[in-house]
């Protein structure tokens, strides 16, 4: 299902939640949204839901308009970031509830949906539980039963708020992976929203960058993290040491560090450096290495200018032994914005 | 490489506990265990148990048994010929009967104002809320005068209702309206704050598979507040049980018709019948609690999920 946000706007009181957002999801996609808390990620999420409805704009899915259809009406599959699991019921009696509502000719026969909720729960890694209650699962369970129940109506496209937030570290990197594994064994369209950078990049075919309820950038995410189009987007999306000067004559310049900067207005600027992006370059200008760490396969350094900006740099496990000291380095790339 | 430092490490280890081992003195052998408790962080077990038992005791177990003792003064014969005397039985009847459809009829609308405080913000909220408690506060003979003047033939509602056919008061039906106003409070405040926990994404998650607004309420809200229900429905029908200031006013108090068995009782005191009235005492008593026992053993299955 193609999914199209025209224009949508949401104020909640007088703070503006959502400011004229566009956007186009293409079927079978499988696309991040990625901000901050409050820049109105769930707030879209949930208008595509139909679970909020914008002041103005429209929301089209294959073209057809449901800005103010139900959540009912629009057969979406909703995760919540708190699982919302109905206590009361098992684990098969809460996949099987978006089932055992439909009344008449489209509710399926009990065997059917019996069936059904085996195969759900089998897709997800769960079988045998299907007895259990919620309480009597952990974390990760739950939210994999969550999953399935929304995966039950074979929803037209599945929205998941946060879905892996509450979980710990190793668990949500084994959901992660899960999830893609059904996204890609269903097709269904699917829209997540995180505040995890790592997690959008690794999940997703596109990530939107929001902030302040607009979206500042969308695009694979290779494209996001190695072309930001914004001093946001270069900030929020992987590591940057960021750095205020000035531009003139195409070069910026802040303290000791000198970049190329054609292209880029004259006047106050900011650039971004990655750390991965700071070589050791005889060129280059000093630093003072404070400490250096390996961390599996790179060496973290931090290091202080001459003028005592703080700096971090990334290198490989081998260099390790050579950041140590007073060292020369240069910036081979950097993104550079006007003020 | 690793290997070796991990050997290493081991040695160590057990030589630091063997030096441990020579020096510390041995550790104290814990004592007897006590029989219910385990070793925990939370101290005071001794003592609230302590405690609860002796208020306990003296609040309620021995007054109770003081009760059951008095009955026991007279033989096996004559204390059954009174418990199931036919004015006691009618008694009895009412008493358990109006309670529980008392109990029942707060359970539905005990609900809903707890719906109602807890949904939606309305002007007077507090005054509506403070309104709730008032059957808490006020003494139960002024309740019962009211209730009596406004639902008597000639009062402000009943006279409404004597057209309808619709006997209000004076009967047993007066003894229900009274036990309802007894009770609402309990349902409403068990009610209320798990109302307030329960989490809105869950209505919105069944909203999203499809179901609609009465099916969210019937299959989802409900069922959820079910043991928290019956918590009130349980309150609120021991509380009518016991009820007796506010009934007798309203009920006519008619030997067999609208008796109610507090009454009985303090009509044998008032004539000296003193085993008598501990007889039915006693009788009210294993009735009420088996009640709040089967009420609890229902919340218990009730409460599986948890």
């Amino acid at each position: 299902m193609t999914i199209t946000i025209r224009s949508v706007e949401k104020k909640f009181g007088r703070y503006p939640a959502l400011n004229k957002v566009d956007l186009e999801i293409a079927d079978g996609e499988l696309l991040a949204l990625l901000g901050p808390s409050g820049s109105g990620k769930t707030t879209l999420l949930r208008t595509i839901a139909g679970l909020e409805f914008p002041d103005a704009g429209q929301v089209l899915f294959d073209g057809e308009d449901v800005t103010f259809a139900s959540a009912a009406a629009r057969r979406v599959g909703f995760v919540f970031q708190q699982y919302a699991l109905f206590k009361h019921m098992t684990v098969a009696k809460n996949i099987a509830f978006g089932l055992d509502v439909r009344k008449g000719k489209d509710k399926p026969s009990k065997v059917e949906i019996a069936r059904r909720v085996e195969d759900l729960l089998k897709l997800v890694e769960l079988d045998g539980l299907g007895k259990r209650y919620p309480s009597q699962l952990s974390g990760g369970q739950r939210q994999r039963v969550a999953l399935s129940r929304a995966l039950a109506v074979q929803p037209s496209v599945l929205l998941l708020d946060e879905p892996f937030g509450a979980l710990d570290a190793t668990v949500r990197k084994s959901l992660r992976r899960e999830l893609r594994r059904v996204h890609d064994a269903t097709g269904v369209t699917t829209i997540f929203v995180t505040h995890d950078q790592e997690e959008a990049l690794e999940l997703a075919d596109r990530v939107a960058i929001l902030n302040k309820g607009e979206i500042e950038q969308i695009g694979t995410p290779d494209q996001v993290h190695d072309q930001p189009e914004t001093a946001f987007v270069c900030g929020f999306v992987g590591e940057a040491n960021c750095f205020e000067g000035q531009v003139s004559g195409g070069r910026f310049s802040a303290g000791p560090l000198g970049l190329p900067a054609s292209g880029v207005r004259e006047g106050s600027a900011t650039a971004y450096v990655r750390p991965h992006d700071f070589v050791l370059d005889d060129g280059g200008f000093e630093v003072r290495v404070d400490r250096a760490h390996v961390q599996g396969a790179l060496t973290t350094v931090n290091a202080t200018a001459a003028d005592g900006r703080h700096i971090e740099i990334s290198a490989s496990r081998a260099e390790a032994t050579r950041f140590q000291g007073t060292v020369k380095i240069a910036a081979r790339k950097a993104h550079v914005y006007a003020a | 490489m690793w290997r070796a430092r991990i050997l290493d490490d081991d040695q160590t280890m057990t030589a630091d506990t063997a030096v441990r081992r020579s020096s510390a003195p041995p550790p104290r052998q814990p004592g007897k265990r006590p029989l219910f408790r385990r070793r925990s962080a939370i101290p005071g077990f001794g003592l609230t148990m302590g405690v609860t038992l002796t208020v306990l005791s003296l609040i309620v177990l021995i007054p109770l048994s003081a009760v059951v003792l008095k009955a026991a003064h007279q033989s096996p014969a004559d204390f059954w010929a009174v418990a199931t005397s036919q004015r006691s039985m009618a008694a009895y009847r009412l008493t358990f009967g109006a309670a529980f459809v008392a109990a029942v009829i707060n359970g539905v609308f005990g609900v809903l104002t707890a719906w109602a405080l807890v949904r939606y913000d309305f002007p007077g909220k507090t005054m509506v809320n403070a309104l709730v408690d008032l059957p808490f506060a006020l003494p139960t003979a002024v309740a019962g005068i009211a209730l009596a003047t406004l639902y008597a033939p000639t009062g402000w509602v009943g006279q409404f209702l004597t057209p309808l056919g619709i006997k209000a008061a004076y009967n047993p039906v007066g003894v229900t309206i009274a036990l309802i106003f007894i009770g609402l409070p309990f349902v409403v405040r068990t009610i209320e704050p798990v109302l307030r926990d329960a989490a809105e994404d869950v209505e919105e998650a069944a909203a999203s598979l499809g179901a609609n607004r009465i099916d969210t309420i019937l299959r989802i809200v409900l069922p959820a507040l079910a043991p928290a229900w019956l918590t009130g429905f349980a309150m609120a029908f021991a509380r009518g049980v016991g009820e007796y200031g506010s009934v007798i006013f309203i009920a006519g108090n008619m030997p067999y018709k609208s008796e109610i068995a507090p009454l009985l009782i303090i009509i044998q005191l008032e004539q000296f019948e003193y085993a008598r009235a501990a007889t039915i005492a006693v009788v009210m008593l294993a009735v009420s609690f088996t009640m709040l026992l089967v009420i609890n053993a229902i919340q218990a299955w009730a409460r599986r999920f948890d």
